[in-house]
């Protein structure tokens, strides 16, 4: 992938892109991004609820990131992400059930109820959490890579991570030694424009993040994070790239959150116009959608039972978590050492 | 059927709030998303927004309404095609405030714990897989060997026979270690099991930890772990409490290892003895061993533990010569500690490099006709509370001996251990020798008199035998 291509993305056809991905390919990415989309709402109304505490950071707004990511990568390379977790799990095809139950700390969730929203986990899917410490899933992800590299098999790793994590220290530690020993990890930076309620123009020097591996060697790009089909094209090329043995790459989607940092977040640092406007002009559902019906891929009638059996499996999972029991008191103490 | 809008909770702790102003009218259709209300707490007004499709049938509690409880039914949503006349108002409200109720919590604590047990080590201490010691032979051989080259020769040995062990630090592999812990594996290992590092201990500290969830052993050497400060939120947050907030699914196979507590000279920044502050840690094994044979057979059961450990070794103690056993497997089991000296009158106990200086002050002491027991703790978490309970119980008195700084050490944890197992058999308080209470000085009299040595720690047993 050169630079040049890159930056030619916006100028590509939309017939173009679509040659690649078949139309049902096309339907679910629009199904997973959905299910995000109405799991993260039942959430918060959860969270509303009092059935779900603590911190909950929703994916609101940023589905097609994760979407199309996962849609480039293959059997047994791994993933791992910050606290804003959800729709990554999701995209993997974790269960639902176990994701809600662990949102509402239950014996039913993936860590037994004792993570919760931040930290869940499946070797099964590798899925290596889930972690409330900003920036330290960069080095551990870089880590996962390195066994790869060890191993010499040909996994890659992706590392997500947001524009709040760029600053931290860890991230360019990981950068240094993931080119030096050119370790098969993509960085996919998901920069939904504010670090908790910090404004990237207010918090960084660099504002385009994709750079910032250039002193590293690093080939960098900017991506549509709100284009599914954009976020699928770069992903696979990025892969490729990395599973190649050409070392690490950065992605940085454009992105953007629709809903607070947390739940307890009154959004008072950006105007309700502006939200407003990135989900009339480019909510990455809806622009799905609207290539769906233009394409005729299917019809309304279609999706809209997509829609409805979501949303069932949305209830589903919801039922599930809130009659799953607490966690046995004899898990207070289980799981310390192995 | 219709959908209940309910009063939603912004943090955990809201029970009631504000319903400030509707921005919606009863007949309006809505989609996911709408923003439907202002609801105001003392600490921030928020925007409800729906999460559902459908038309305002009913607005059940009106703008300005003051103290509206988390979860009461502010409105009703009406999905496709239905009114008002399909909803059964007396019901409102019913379904989800079952839902929502949720069950009285059980005290975990009370069922798992009496009060009087005190127990650093958890409940893990029998679960853990340790190996047994060997068996020696009594005409075992003997070998002459420095710390530092068995604790070489227990990586080189895991080495040869794990391939998923490997080596990794800032200067392991061709510089031969900062300290020479790590001389010649290179050449035996190559540079893909030897890593050298930048100079970047919270990165490798992280980059290890990962390679170590996905089944990889690592074995990350610190120059010194004064500079695994940096690397400390691995260390804890990711490494330590993984297994446990992944519900037993994820393991962390790793040894943190390097000199620790202080050299000689080389100012406060270079010289500190952390064994109590990963010794707090749940989810964390740590290790601080004296001579060349625990060395070698402590390392060896910490890179074969499925668990993080963190391995303390002493850089004043490297060169020091002791006997390991020419044995083919030499391994020391964790968790247990070691009676270095029998004796009557009183209890030392003491790791790394003060077991010797108190080994010293009971020569001292036997030359007074005092007769004192020394145990070697071996291992800080879980520390080996049993050996260290009988010995009290036989000698009556404690005297705790440890490098790092007195308060919330270890001493004052072994004083909290014996006070409330072994409080009957007391004849003296619990006494404790530690650094005094400040950054150590370079000035060679300042460091001298900041640091236990044989003498200081025979007068505290002194005190504590009241001669």
């Amino acid at each position: 992938m050169s630079e040049k291509k890159s930056k030619s993305k916006n100028t590509r056809s939309k017939s173009a892109r679509a040659k690649s991905v078949s139309p049902e390919q096309i339907l679910s990415f629009y199904r997973e991004m959905l299910l995000i989309r109405r799991f993260e709402e039942k959430s918060g109304q959860l969270y509303g609820q009092g059935l779900i505490a603590g911190f909950c950071h929703l994916y609101i707004g940023q589905e097609a990131v994760v979407v199309g990511m996962q849609s480039a990568i293959g059997e047994g390379d791994q993933v791992i992400t910050g606290y804003r977790d959800h729709g990554h799990m999701l995209a993997l095809g974790m269960e639902a059930r176990g994701v809600m139950a662990e949102l509402t700390g239950r014996e039913g969730g993936y860590s037994k109820g004792k993570g919760g929203s931040m930290h869940m986990f499946s070797t099964e899917k590798n899925f290596y959490g889930g972690h409330g410490i900003v920036g330290a899933q960069v080095a551990l992800g870089t880590g996962l890579a390195f066994a790869n590299a060890y191993r010499k098999n040909d996994r890659v790793c992706l590392a997500y991570f947001g524009d709040g994590a760029s600053n931290q220290g860890q991230v360019y530690e990981s950068f240094n030694m993931a080119k030096l020993w050119n370790l098969p990890v993509v960085y996919v930076i998901e920069n939904n424009q504010y670090a908790m309620g910090t404004s990237i123009a207010r918090s960084s020097s660099e504002t385009q993040l994709h750079r910032r591996g250039a002193s590293f060697g690093i080939p960098g790009f900017e991506v549509d994070g709100m284009d599914v089909l954009a976020v699928h094209a770069a992903g696979t090329k990025a892969v490729k790239h990395a599973r190649a043995g050409k070392g690490p790459i950065i992605l940085e989607m454009k992105t953007y959150r629709y809903r607070g940092h947390s739940m307890s977040d009154p959004a008072k640092y950006r105007s309700r116009e502006e939200v407003d406007a990135v989900r009339k002009q480019s909510d990455p559902i809806q622009m799905l959608k609207a290539k769906i019906l233009d394409e005729e891929i299917t019809g309304e009638v279609e999706l809209k039972a997509i829609d409805k059996e979501i949303r069932a499996q949305v209830n589903d999972a919801a039922d599930f978590a809130v009659d799953s029991p607490e966690p046995d008191p004899s898990e207070l103490l289980s799981d310390v050492l192995v | 059927m219709a959908i209940e809008i309910l009063m939603p909770a912004l943090s955990p702790t809201m029970e009631e709030g504000v319903l400030s102003k509707w921005l919606v009218d009863e007949g309006d259709a809505i989609v996911s998303g709408d923003i439907l209300a202002e609801i105001e707490t003392d600490k921030a007004t928020m925007e409800i927004e729906s999460v559902d499709e459908g038309v305002i049938g009913k607005i059940l509690v009106p703008a300005g309404s003051q103290n509206v409880k988390v979860n009461q039914v502010i409105a009703i949503l009406l999905e496709d095609g239905e009114t008002m006349d399909d909803v059964n108002e007396a019901s409102i409200g019913k379904t989800n405030s079952e839902k929502a109720e949720v069950k009285p919590v059980t005290d975990p604590v009370a069922d798992t714990q009496t009060a009087d047990v005190i127990s650093t080590s958890g409940p893990n201490t029998a679960q853990m897989t340790t190996p047994i010691a060997v068996e020696l032979a009594a005409d075992t051989k003997m070998i002459p060997t420095t710390v530092r080259d068995a604790l070489r020769d227990a990586m080189a040995e895991e080495m040869r026979s794990d391939d998923d062990v490997f080596l990794m630090g800032e200067e392991v592999a061709e510089y031969q270690g900062a300290y020479k812990v790590s001389r010649e594996m290179l050449d035996e290992f190559g540079a893909r099991r030897v890593v050298d590092t930048p100079i970047t201990e919270h990165g490798f500290a992280g980059l290890a930890v990962g390679a170590a969830f996905a089944g990889l052993k690592p074995v990350v050497e610190f120059m010194t772990f004064n500079f695994a400060m940096q690397a400390m939120d691995h260390i804890i947050n990711s490494a330590a409490k993984t297994r446990y907030m992944s519900g037993g699914q994820m393991s962390c196979p790793i040894v943190f290892r390097g000199p620790n507590g202080a050299a000689s000279r080389v100012g406060a920044q270079h010289s500190q003895d952390y064994a109590p502050w990963y010794g707090h840690v749940p989810g964390l094994i740590v290790i601080a061993p004296y001579d060349a044979a625990d060395a070698k057979g402590l390392l060896k059961a910490a890179i074969r533990d499925p668990n993080p450990v963190v391995f303390l070794e002493h850089e004043l103690m490297y060169g020091e010569v002791f006997d390991v056993p020419d044995v083919d497997d030499w391994v020391v089991p964790i968790g247990k500690a070691l009676v270095r000296r029998e004796g009557v009158d009183a209890t030392i106990t003491a790791h790394s490099r003060m077991v010797g200086f108190s080994l010293q002050a009971a020569e001292i002491l036997a030359a007074e006709g005092i007769s004192v027991e020394v145990i070697d703790l071996r291992t800080i978490r879980p520390l080996d509370e049993e050996t260290i309970l009988t010995s009290v119980r036989k000698t009556n008195r404690l005297v705790t001996v440890e490098e790092s700084w007195g308060r919330m050490g270890i001493g004052a944890e072994i004083a909290a251990l014996v006070t409330a197992g072994a409080f009957d058999y007391l004849d003296a308080p619990p006494k404790r020798v530690h650094q005094v209470e400040a950054p150590l000085a370079y000035a060679a009299n300042l460091e001298a008199l900041a640091m236990p040595s044989p003498e200081r720690i025979a007068e505290a047993v002194r005190g504590a035998c009241y001669v």
